[in-house]
């Protein structure tokens, strides 16, 4: 009738963390490492499918602008099928697009270059603007269409007229927003896959960095050889199946 | 004469050994009041108190009121509520008297003759010596009197009705004295002491049957507990310390590691509180005893090759692809670890454990290694829970009991997710 | 009102490197010490756990482990002329929070200075005359000699189980180490880390041409390791995701990997996170410090005394602690009085890229390790004639090139198109070729009378307090020595049998938005008397005596290596101090 007992309910983390008995938050740590089972901050992994930020109007200018800055060819797919306006859509959607962490204390002033960006317009709020803005100049440009519209050739002219400052937009600075869009691009292109770019580890495998790999010990002494691990993300792992 | 960290500088804890096997023969026959006077038996209570790690039940952590009771203790049938057994006369067992405080501990009856529950270890602390039992006394009536009342009985009825322990004693209690073997040396019989008496180890380590009580044909065979699986501590060369040397055993109680392993789980806080302050005779005796213990025979035999069949290839690449992503940066390609840091997969009694929950349970949640004096590190390993299904921790284990020299069962997936679950439940 | 907690011996404010080791020695001697931390507790099972630590997008390009702008930033201008506006998001350098602090996302890169680089007004003004340095530079002497520091190197290397190869024992020069470092009274703890093959293709163009390359030291641990604290290190697996990373396998030398495991044991230590400490009280005299006030995370206001107080936060919070408690005079630019914020340095880098034959180069530029590299030093410090060359000052060159992360290695020759097919060919093509190491030129910054810390006018923290405002710009000293340097490094490049070369000298203005290491120094140097610093040779302040400062805050110019290591070994020395003539006699160690 009796089965062992051991002292419970307290974990063995109790005996390290000591929340003081104040209203204070503080976390007065005293005695051992403060550590509870279980702990940890794994990332979130995008799941794909619906928009989180963009309309589906943006939605269809940005798959269609992402899949010009990373055509589809024959060394990897187009950044559309690569997730790249997913991981845009994501990143917006989260702290990113709203200056999560930023000092956002006024005054706002422009300064130099050397100062850094001083707006106070948000990632979210400048492709929210700068992608009506777009669509307005292509509809005034290429006869009522739309960026997404476009045959490739003329969507390619339009982003060679924003990167170069020659097509300006109303409302926005076409330049600026040019040099955003290809960094939040690039970025989902070569980032983890988790995020919702870089499908199936698509740039990494075509540019040959395995991935999300811990220990090299093996290779640091093979000069001029190509390793031989299998591409890897930090919830990708295709050679984890059980396939004999 | 403590220092810093509160601890007996290690002259101190010499001359304490020393006055314990020097008392010890003498102790043995003189029937023993408690002298108030005495520190010796005072600093000798302390001791073997830490020894009995009484503080582990009596004492709530954080507190600062040692022995004070309060902490709960989890029983399948309900809870438990440690008392509090300061002096104080109200609350704790001030008034009570020395035959009462030593029957309490050494035949589990309650100062009016009623009964403990064996959530009080007396069926182990009954080998302990009168003499030693005064001594324990004599200490716990110089630790700081604190009116703390706790109504130690939260089972419900009819658990609640102690009167159903005497069955349960006439069943399985034997009573009685540690009486040394005569054939053995005196360093294994102290070794025996501790082990059977004072350290309770069976309590955690024993299997225990239908109604809870030591399974007596398999004596530290190891026994699932709050979400761990306490090892067995045989000298089987497989699951129990029969690959470790003495001096290994004695450096894991005494160090929390050693060069092969980090204690971790619940014997972490035995480690902190006890077996790291025994002198290290004690530690070696304990080693040296448990060495001579025997483990199951037949299971040996049985279970000495791997249960992996040629079918199931697939899981030992798979499971050497998860280890090589997550585990090997600590553990090492050839999975001997990092000695003192990350313990060893290469043979290990953890690892082989029949019972896998041990290895389920620090895939899923990580572990935090015990911190000593001689070994402060700590390390800590990562919950996998996130990253890793019920499938995926299945084949992993399965590659790992089946590799660098491991021979154990396969774990299963569906084993996995009833544990996944379990712990879930868990917040410790 | 804040509400007063019991008395300290000692209250640290930053749990870093240097609170941590402070905390420790001062617990060694029997004082009761509370540790204040802005930022959270740090772990690596829960904080850079193995299955997500490897996260670039995480924690490099978004900088996850780091401070926050919004719980705390600072401001920026080149000069007086300019009206300073907030650095709003982390550019130029990047700021470490939490138990551990920067300590905990380093690149582990453990140098010593040089000799000379203590002594360096006088050492510079003997052999070159005066008018040789510019009319506004403002380097000092440190006050305190090679020979003073050696043994506190030693013990923080120690402390790290630091991976190196010797160059100087006790004035023997060692073949495969630095033939200019210091002479050192050990070995390293551990050997040096193993190298990749970009790495040891410049060892191999360097010697061509004549100079005495050898490995970096590094924090990253060529085999496991045990301190003389007990605690134990593991051997680094050249993961390639060290610098703005945490290390998920204890094999990189931080805080929680060598000190604070020993240091939490211990009943008289105590650490409160999340807690930023608002002001250093002072008596009414001004010239004993009461203890500090803080806020926790709830905005409760706590009053902490104690007996002495150390200010270990990261080096420009220093300042701004000091400036805010009212303790020492504030720098004048103008009048050149007021010693707390003058004498702030950053660091002078530069690089080139190097693109090699595809077809006959494979760098694996993703195996790799913060500290990692082949160095020569012959160019840093005043190892050279400076003579014919109009400058001062000099740093490492190296292939130090940490990592292979995509978003940032993917780099490509001029006049590749930055989008479309062409792009994508040119990162596959350059990817595993291409030498492209940020840190290889890592030159001096002296110090000048117009780059300084002050109060911003304008902009405040969360506690409407005063941000610290940086005002810095390169001089021409400083962009002539990164040409300088930048050339040899091309022509190592060239040895090595690069096909095109891309030279990156820095270049003025000050950028505060491109990134060139986090090491801000100065602003409450250390010195041999009050008029010309803040803190004297003890990083004990002039002002306050029972108040000590201790960080790169000390450093009177910075020189052409990495800082941690003499950080580490400020903080022993003045640890050591403390312990073995404060205590015994509280008050001023230095009567000037």
């Amino acid at each position: 009738m009796y089965q062992l007992t051991r002292r419970g309910l307290l974990g063995s983390s109790a005996l390290w963390l000591l929340l003081s008995s104040s209203a204070a938050r503080a976390a007065v740590i005293r005695g051992g490492i403060p550590w509870k089972p279980g702990a940890g901050d794994p990332p979130e992994p995008v799941t794909p499918g619906g928009w989180k930020y963009f309309t589906p109007q943006e939605a269809k200018t940005v798959e269609a602008f992402v899949d010009r800055l990373i055509p589809a060819d024959d060394l990897s797919p187009g950044g559309r099928e690569c997730g790249c306006a997913v991981f845009i859509d994501r990143q917006l959607a989260g702290p990113y697009g709203d200056f999560g962490g930023y000092y956002l204390a006024g005054p706002f002033v422009k300064g130099t270059k050397q100062q850094g960006p001083q707006s106070p317009v948000t990632p979210a709020q400048h492709y929210r603007k700068a992608l009506a803005a777009l669509d307005g100049a292509c509809r005034s440009k290429y006869g009522g269409k739309a960026f997404a519209e476009l045959t490739d050739a003329q969507k390619d002219e339009v982003i060679t007229g924003l990167e170069n400052g020659s097509l300006k937009l109303d409302g926005a600075d076409g330049q600026e927003f040019f040099k955003l869009i290809l960094k939040n691009t690039q970025n989902g292109y070569l980032a983890d896959p988790i995020y919702g770019g870089n499908k199936d580890m698509a740039s990494w495998k075509m540019i040959g960095f395995p991935g999300a790999h811990y220990d090299y010990r093996e290779w640091i002494d093979k000069h001029n050889q190509r390793v031989t691990m299998p591409a890897v993300g930090i919830a990708n792992h295709p050679n984890w199946s059980q396939k004999s | 004469m403590r220092d810093a960290h509160g601890h007996f500088p290690t002259v101190t804890r010499a001359l304490l050994l020393g006055a314990v096997f020097a008392l010890w023969p003498l102790a043995a026959q003189a029937a023993g009041a408690i002298d108030k006077q005495d520190f010796n038996q005072i600093e000798r209570g302390h001791y073997l108190a830490i020894a009995g790690d009484c503080a582990a039940c009596h004492t709530l952590p954080g507190s600062g009121h040692d022995y004070a009771g309060g902490r709960v203790i989890e029983t399948p049938f309900g809870h438990l509520v440690a008392p509090n057994i300061t002096p104080d006369p109200t609350t704790g067992i001030g008034a009570w008297t020395d035959d009462e405080f030593v029957n309490a501990l050494t035949k589990g009856t309650g100062r009016h003759g009623d009964r403990l529950y064996p959530a009080m270890p007396y069926t182990y602390y009954t080998k302990v010596t009168r003499d030693d039992a005064l001594a324990i006394r004599a200490y716990l009536n110089t630790v700081p009197a604190v009116h703390h009342p706790v109504k130690s009985d939260q089972l419900p009825f009819p658990l609640d009705m102690r009167i159903s322990m005497a069955a349960w004693d006439e069943l399985f209690f034997k009573p009685g004295e540690f009486r040394p073997d005569p054939h053995k040396s005196a360093q294994w019989n102290r070794g025996a002491y501790l082990t059977e008496g004072l350290g309770h180890c069976g309590m955690c380590h024993t299997p225990k049957n239908f109604l809870g009580a030591d399974d007596a044909g398999k004596t530290f065979q190891g026994y699932a507990l709050q979400g761990w699986f306490a090892p067995d501590i045989t000298n089987d060369p497989r699951r129990g310390v029969g690959s470790w040397s003495v001096d290994q055993i004695a450096a894991y109680l005494k160090n929390g590691q050693n060069g092969v392993t980090v204690g971790n789980g619940l014997m972490a806080e035995t480690i902190h509180l006890s077996t790291s302050h025994l002198s290290d005779d004690d530690v070696k005796a304990i080693a040296v005893y448990l060495k001579d213990r025997p483990g199951d025979a037949g299971k040996q035999e049985a279970k000495a090759q791997p249960a992996v069949s040629n079918a199931d290839q697939a899981t030992m690449s798979a499971g050497a692809q998860i280890y090589a992503d997550e585990c090997s940066g600590c553990h090492a390609p050839d999975a001997k670890g990092v000695a003192g840091l990350f313990p060893s997969l290469h043979g290990t009694p953890f690892v082989q454990q029949t019972d896998p929950t041990n290895l389920i349970h620090v895939v899923l949640r990580g572990a935090l290694g015990v911190a000593t004096k001689a070994a402060p590190t700590a390390p800590e390993m990562p919950a996998f829970a996130w990253v890793l299904d019920d499938d995926q921790v299945a084949t992993l284990l399965t590659y790992i009991r089946n590799s660098w020299g491991n021979a154990a069962p396969t774990v299963s997936a569906d084993r996995v997710s009833k544990e996944r679950a379990a712990l879930t439940e868990r917040s410790d | 009102m804040a509400r007063k907690l019991p008395h300290k011996d000692v209250a640290i404010i930053g749990l870093g490197w240097t609170g941590s080791i402070l905390a420790n020695e001062l617990t060694d001697a029997g004082l009761d010490v509370v540790a204040i931390e802005r930022g959270p507790w740090r772990d690596t099972a829960t904080d850079f756990a193995i299955s997500y630590a490897q996260d670039e997008l995480r924690y490099r390009i978004r900088h996850e482990l780091f401070l926050r702008n919004s719980q705390m930033s600072v401001t920026f201008r080149n000069n007086a002329g300019q009206t300073a506006l907030p650095v709003r998001t982390w550019g130029a350098f990047m700021l470490g929070n939490g138990v551990g602090g920067a300590g905990v996302h380093w690149n582990a890169e453990t140098w010593r200075f040089l000799p000379t680089d203590f002594t360096l007004k006088s050492h510079l003004t003997q052999r070159y005359g005066a008018n040789f340095l510019p009319a506004d530079m403002t380097i000092q002497d440190w006050g305190i000699t090679w020979n003073e520091i050696e043994p506190y190197y030693d013990e923080f290397e120690y402390l790290c189980g630091t991976s190196g190869q010797a160059g100087n024992l006790s004035g023997e020069l060692q073949s495969g180490g630095n033939p200019f470092e210091g002479p050192r009274s050990r070995p390293y703890p551990t050997p040096p880390q193993k190298q990749g093959y970009g790495h040891t293709l410049f060892a191999q163009g360097a010697a061509k041409l004549g100079y005495k390359p050898f490995p970096q030291p590094s924090g990253n641990l060529s085999r496991a390791y045990t301190n003389p604290l007990g605690v134990t290190l593991a051997p680094c697996t050249y993961c390639g995701f060290c610098e703005w990373f945490g290390c998920a396998n204890n094999s990189k030398a931080t805080p929680q990997t060598t000190v604070l495991p020993a240091l939490l044991r211990k009943t008289n230590f105590e650490a409160r996170t999340e807690c930023e400490v608002t002001r250093i009280n002072l008596d009414n005299t001004g010239k004993r410090a009461t203890g500090v006030t803080f806020v926790d995370s709830s905005g409760e206001e706590y009053e902490q005394p104690a007996d002495i107080v150390l200010l270990c936060a990261f080096s420009l919070f220093n300042v701004q602690l000091l400036l805010l408690s009212g303790i020492g005079a504030a720098y004048d630019p103008a009048t050149g009085q007021g010693q707390i914020g003058r004498n702030f340095t950053h660091q002078t880098m530069s690089s080139a890229l190097g693109f090699f034959d595809k077809d006959k180069y494979n760098f694996n530029p993703f195996v790799a390790s913060g500290a990692i590299g082949m160095i020569i030093d012959e160019f840093n410090g005043d190892n050279f004639d400076h003579g014919p060359v109009g400058f001062v000052g000099g740093g490492y060159i190296g292939q130090v090139q940490t990592n292979g992360r995509p978003i940032e290695s993917t780099a490509v020759p001029p006049g590749t198109p930055a989008w479309g097919s062409k792009w994508k060919a040119a990162i596959k093509d350059n990817y595993l070729s291409t030498i492209n190491s940020g840190g290889a030129c890592h030159g001096s910054m002296y110090s000048y009378r117009d780059n300084y810390l002050s109060l911003d006018p304008t902009y405040k923290d969360r506690f409407g307090r005063p941000l610290v405002r940086i005002t810095i710009d390169f001089h021409d000293n400083e962009i002539k020595m990164s040409n300088f340097l930048t050339d040899k490094y091309a022509e190592i490049l060239q040895a090595m049998g690069a096909k095109q070369i891309v030279k990156k000298p820095r270049k003025a203005p000050y950028d505060v938005t491109q990134y060139q290491t986090s090491h801000l120094n100065g602003g409450a140097i250390m010195g041999d008397n009050p008029g010309n610093s803040a803190v004297n040779r003890y990083l004990q302040s002039w002002d306050v005596a029972n108040l000590f400062v201790v960080g790169a805050s000390a450093f009177p110019q910075n020189a052409g290596y990495n800082p941690t290591g003499t950080v580490g070994a400020l903080a022993f020395w003045a640890a050591d101090a403390i312990r073995s003539q404060y205590l015994k006699n509280p008050g001023p160690l230095v009567h000037a």
